[in-house]
């Protein structure tokens, strides 16, 4: 049986690879939320004849072809890419443990309709999907980019909320309190809820890997966040042609999708280990 | 004597593939008076439990209670009450004390905010208002320091402070009757008599009527005025508890003194009720007991018995005394 969420996340954190992602992703944030502050500015003017330079001390990762820094396009696009991950994933929790815990807790035809729903959702590639919105909506807003992403990837969640209400609407807490009178709404969210959760917050980070990926798929398809807004997977892009010739140009922002999925997903394999209660 | 509780003729029935329909609950009668502790036994798979879910209107899908069932509260008719009157009546009117504490409190909440949410449920008090009737609840319930117990998670409690704190829980509505569903299976023999004891003192200082589900005599036998005794779905002995333990009126009654081992008398082997608890799907027909009956008559397989009155508060589901034969 598990206990408490906290319980959960101390379990996490005693796991190696839980305390290894978590350190990393700690490390990942200061530098996004400080570092620009401290760097050069990634906007400033171009100059291309200056074209790409390999690193030196004045610019550790190198410059692009516009001559821009990049490791300061690295913390910034970090910024964006790390926002984008976080907003979208918290999208597609709530929309998921909302359609999961209405689905599980009313069942009959209401739990039928939405699980035919979302088998039917699930049916359609992701990427698809995001591919024709992009395409048929040009230059993109951020926020309107981040829906796109969480109101797409709240499937899974929903499966696994509803199957987790289904086995806590049988235990006998959750019947001992209708037998003393508590409502509908404070079942599910006192009872249903906070014990669905830690499942529901396993999928989650590991969406966040998830999501990174697709953001950087789609900015490297020219699609997802727009220049000169930098992203990760958009200086990949720019870093295509230069990749024999200035390699530092795609090596860099591709690490920094590298680590930051791999730290989530560490993350991500120590809450669930935490989760089974045969590794506790 | 008013009663507190009167249910008539109560059916449970549950629909099987092949549009067949069993009856685990077959037409119970039982009365309980205020501030009586009225004790229902028998065996497991009787009907007693669906009995008890039955009085909430909480019996699980997809049974339901047959038409024609009677179920009065304090006069109030609880077939008849819509959800929101049925909330009220669930831990207002009726208090469960369920019978695990080890899956009946919610692993994630802290005993403290489950005594309060039970407490809130039924009335609109302040924060801080019912946080301190929770904690005169847990001290209610006799859980040393109640204060610093609030804060502490099931896990961090003996089986026996749960068992406590689902009482307070359970106490939380200041109801008219608990219903205790095997409180104390999963205990200790010695914390059982505490919890037992816990239960009568509380009902004897709010004045509460107890009606104590249990597969066990000696529980029923200290502390319940009445004993209802259940089998196969039907209550085949009714009698008050000094009565039903010195004169037993059913044959199943007495063959289950019988099998109860004793102190003062040297015997080899247990007695035993031949065969095995007939299912809901094949109740025999007749008197259900009669293919287990010691005593059993040639009308008992194809008559069903009638409920005799024996006097003193007693009645039997019999042809013995029917008959005019005991």
């Amino acid at each position: 049986m598990i206990g408490s969420l906290r319980d959960l996340l101390r379990r996490a954190w005693r796991h190696p690879s839980g305390r290894w992602g978590t350190l990393t992703l700690i490390v990942l944030a200061v530098l996004v939320l400080v570092g620009p502050s401290r760097l050069p500015d990634p906007f400033v003017m171009p100059d291309v004849l200056a074209g790409a330079t390999a690193p030196t001390l004045a610019h550790p990762f190198g410059t692009d072809q516009l001559n821009r820094d990049i490791l300061s396009r690295v913390v910034s696009g970090g910024r964006v890419s790390l926002a984008i991950a976080l907003l979208a994933v918290v999208v597609s929790l709530g929309v998921g443990a909302t359609v999961g815990l209405v689905a599980g807790y009313t069942g009959g035809w209401v739990d039928a309709l939405l699980m035919r729903l979302v088998d039917g959702a699930l049916a359609i590639p992701r990427l698809f999907v995001l591919l024709l919105l992009l395409v048929v909506w040009e230059r993109i807003p951020l926020w309107a980019l981040v829906l796109a992403l969480g109101t797409t990837g709240w499937f899974g969640t929903s499966r696994l909320v509803r199957g987790e209400v289904l086995r806590l609407r049988a235990e006998p807490f959750v019947q001992a309190a209708t037998a003393l009178g508590a409502s509908a709404s404070r079942t599910i969210a006192r009872h249903l809820f906070p014990n669905a959760a830690g499942p529901a917050l396993v999928a989650a980070t590991l969406g966040v890997g998830e999501v990174i990926l697709l953001e950087a798929g789609l900015s490297f398809l020219g699609l997802g966040v727009q220049p000169p807004t930098p992203s990760w997977g958009g200086m990949v892009l720019d870093a295509r042609p230069l990749i024999v010739s200035a390699p530092w140009t795609a090596i860099f922002p591709g690490a920094a999708i590298v680590l930051t999925v791999l730290a989530v997903n560490l993350v991500g394999d120590a809450l669930q280990a935490a989760l089974d209660p045969r590794s506790a | 004597m008013t009663e507190l509780l009167d249910v008539r003729d109560l059916r449970i029935g549950f629909p099987l593939a092949g549009g067949r329909t069993v009856f685990p609950v077959d037409g119970v009668n039982l009365q309980v008076g205020r501030g009586e502790t009225v004790a229902l036994v028998g065996e497991s798979g009787c009907g007693k439990s669906l009995t008890s879910l039955a009085l909430l209107r909480l019996v699980p899908p997809p049974g339901s209670i047959m038409q024609g069932s009677r179920i009065l509260l304090d006069g109030t008719d609880v077939m008849a009450l819509g959800a929101e009157a049925l909330r009220q009546v669930r831990g207002r009117r009726i208090g469960m004390v369920f019978q695990d504490p080890m899956t009946s409190l919610n692993p994630v909440l802290t005993v403290g905010a489950q005594v309060r949410e039970a407490v809130t449920a039924h009335r609109r008090l302040k924060s801080s208002e019912a946080k301190a009737r929770a904690i005169a609840l847990l001290g209610e319930a006799e859980i040393p320091d109640p204060a610093g117990r609030y804060d502490s998670y099931p896990h961090e409690l003996s089986g026996g402070l749960r068992q406590r704190a689902l009482i307070a829980i359970a106490l939380a509505g200041e109801p008219d009757l608990l219903i205790a569903d095997e409180p104390t299976t999963a205990l200790d023999v010695t914390v059982q008599a505490q919890v037992l004891e816990l239960l009568d003192r509380l009902r004897a200082t709010r004045g509460m009527a107890v009606l104590l589900i249990t597969h066990d005599l000696g529980i029923a036998a200290g502390r319940a005025d009445r004993v209802a005794v259940m089998y196969a779905g039907q209550i085949v002995e009714e009698a008050p508890t000094a009565r039903l333990f010195t004169a037993p009126g059913h044959p199943y009654t007495r063959a289950l003194f019988r099998s109860i081992p004793r102190l003062d008398s040297a015997v080899e082997r247990l007695a035993q009720i031949p065969g095995g608890v007939p299912s809901a799907e094949a109740w025999p027909g007749g008197c259900r007991f009669h293919p287990r009956c010691s005593e059993v008559l040639a009308r008992c397989a194809a008559e069903v018995p009638p409920v005799v009155d024996e006097g003193g508060g007693q009645s039997a589901r019999c042809w013995l005394p029917a008959e005019g034969r005991r």
